[in-house]
């Protein structure tokens, strides 16, 4: 009985908090029909923060996914001074406001910014909305690999290394194989936070419709302007292509799990 | 041939190694002896060049090794737990440092599958280590550290996380290989009986030093000091000194030089009988006898026997003098 009433609860807190909410953008896009939706999602600044999205996420996730790593293949195998410095400043997205990051982004690449002078327009284009994302997407990878490096230890490298394997060898060969789930989760991740950022981006992107748009700004500035149909129909593809990770994630969790 | 010259390595304050010179003959099996933490898998480390000595040279095969990284020294290296790569086959396991030569894949196969025949795991090709034993993970371990036909093949506590019964067959087994393979051959174990079945040379450390070199008989007949007396093998002390429980000489009457003592216990253990004694100042003492010999003294608890211990032992115990001597 206690057992019961505990699940109804935790169902019950799950499905109040997030299930509705998640059904009713869903609902409330397609209540005008599937006709209403393809439409609102076909406009030109539609198609544009679409694609804007995707780009930002192609380039700010394998740049991540590299530097991550590296940095769990620093922080688990390195000897070096400074190392639990570093492990802390991989942690600082999680902390740091994302509207935080995108201030700081503009104090350092604005107008009167530390290297705002360099001629390379940053804020309020594609670069800043890059440079934002790469920032609260990046311990993902590292913090997913990480432990997986740890638990398999260093002796299959050491042995790859004594059979006559140099570095890039053993890491192509034996280390990325073994870390490949864990990789693979890191960046499902990443690719979830990178899409649905928010804050940062809006700080340093301008919002120049058809330009700097991303779709979590295109819902935004379609709920401002009171065009409700439109931001649920940009909502519920966020919440699609978010579906669509959280499926990936399952299905690759198991196969981390089997694997190991 | 692998020679270390004076390695000495540090792991922060602790002296792992201390000015340590030992030399392996080629085509023998040596193995390093000492309890835990006396230097012996550090050592075998830095001659695979998986450590860096702090002082202190290493030759492999003639040829001066110390700054040669672990993938340029040519040396076969099994590990305690296996160190299998779990996501490949048993064939790309074995193959792996011969495809990271660039061998003609035929070569390769013919190779692997041979010595797959050789360690007994033909058949086991497309398998993965996941679905072997631990005694056939291991001898997969050993199949492919032989693949890179290396000078020298170094094994670390290669049996100790296997079942006793597993472990014996395998010293057997090695040692058969050996006889075939006849590569230069590093055993590193805290086991004395392992290392005087499978060796035919021993390295005995402690704390970092070179205690004793010798062949197992030798070693054991001529221990250099009380410390590889006692590690090497049973000992019982007499009025200070260490005798062999075996040497103990007991008989149901009085003789030359013998003292009565009080049997506390016999424990029969097949063919050995071990039994343990009280002599008159109250100081316990255990020998050992065969079966046949315990028979015809026909022992029982509370019997008092005479305990002769043997003449004065060879000039052997307590000699230094004898550490960092060559092997062989």
């Amino acid at each position: 009985m206690a057992r019961l009433t505990l699940r109804v609860v935790a169902l019950g807190y799950l499905g109040a908090l997030l299930v509705v909410p998640v059904a009713v953008v869903f609902y409330r896009t397609f209540e005008n029909g599937l006709g209403a939706v393809w439409d609102s999602v076909t406009t030109p600044a539609a198609i544009s923060a679409f694609w804007l999205t995707l780009e930002v996420a192609l380039i700010a996730v394998p740049l991540n996914a590299i530097f991550g790593v590296l940095a769990a293949l620093a922080l688990v195998r390195g000897r070096f001074p400074g190392k639990r410095l570093f492990d802390a400043l991989i942690d600082l997205p999680f902390a740091v406001s994302p509207i935080v990051v995108g201030l700081a982004l503009l104090l350092v690449w604005g107008v009167d910014g530390w290297f705002g002078g360099l001629g390379v327009q940053v804020i309020f284009s594609v670069p800043g909305i890059v440079l934002a994302t790469i920032f609260v997407s990046l311990p993902f990878v590292a913090r997913e690999v990480a432990p997986v490096l740890r638990e398999i230890g260093d002796e299959q490298e050491q042995a790859a290394a004594t059979l006559g394997a140099n570095g890039w060898q053993t890491f192509r060969r034996v280390t990325l194989p073994a870390i490949r789930w864990g990789l693979v989760y890191g960046v499902v991740l990443a690719t979830a936070r990178a899409i649905g950022e928010f804050g940062a981006v809006s700080v340093v992107s301008g919002k120049i419709a058809g330009e700097t748009e991303t779709l979590t700004l295109l819902v935004e500035k379609r709920f401002q302007n009171f065009d409700l149909a439109g931001a649920y129909a940009a909502s519920a593809l966020l919440a699609a292509i978010a579906l669509v990770t959280l499926a990936a994630m399952t299905i690759l969790n198991r196969r981390r799990e089997e694997s190991t | 041939m692998i020679q270390v010259h004076n390695v000495t390595k540090r792991f922060g304050d602790f002296v792992a190694l201390d000015d340590v010179s030992i030399d392996v003959p080629d085509g023998s099996l040596t193995a390093l002896l000492g309890p835990s933490g006396s230097g012996k898998s550090t050592l075998l480390r830095v001659i695979a060049g998986l450590e860096q000595p702090d002082h202190g040279e290493v030759e492999v095969g003639g040829e001066a090794a110390t700054h040669l990284p672990a993938q340029k020294r040519d040396v076969g290296f099994v590990f305690q737990h296996y160190a299998a790569f779990k996501h490949m086959t048993v064939r790309d396991n074995v193959a792996f440092g011969l495809t990271i030569r660039k061998r003609p894949k035929d070569h390769v196969k013919s190779k692997v599958d041979e010595l797959l025949e050789l360690v007994g795991l033909a058949g086991f090709q497309n398998r993965y280590p996941a679905q072997l034993s631990g005694g056939q993970r291991q001898r997969m371990a050993l199949a492919r550290a032989l693949a890179i036909e290396p000078r020298v093949l170094l094994l670390d506590e290669p049996f100790g996380a296997l079942d006793a019964n597993v472990r014996a067959d395998l010293r057997a087994w090695l040692r058969r290989l050996h006889d075939e393979v006849h590569v230069t051959t590093v055993l590193v174990t805290h086991d004395q009986e392992e290392a005087m079945e499978v060796a035919g040379n021993l390295v005995v450390l402690r704390d970092g030093r070179v205690e004793q070199t010798g062949s197992p008989r030798d070693v054991y007949d001529h221990p250099a000091n009380d410390f590889v007396m006692g590690f090497i093998g049973p000992v019982s002390r007499l009025d200070g000194a260490l005798v062999r429980p075996h040497d103990l000489l007991l008989s149901d009457e009085p003789v030359d030089g013998a003292e009565e003592a009080m049997v506390a216990r016999v424990v029969h253990l097949g063919f050995e009988v071990r039994v343990e004694l009280v002599r008159t100042g109250g100081e316990e003492v255990v020998a050992q006898l065969t079966k046949a010999e315990a028979d015809t003294l026909e022992l029982r608890d509370g019997a008092i026997v005479w305990l002769r211990s043997p003449l004065p032992r060879d000039p052997g115990v307590g000699v230094v003098g004898k550490t960092r001597d060559a092997v062989g």
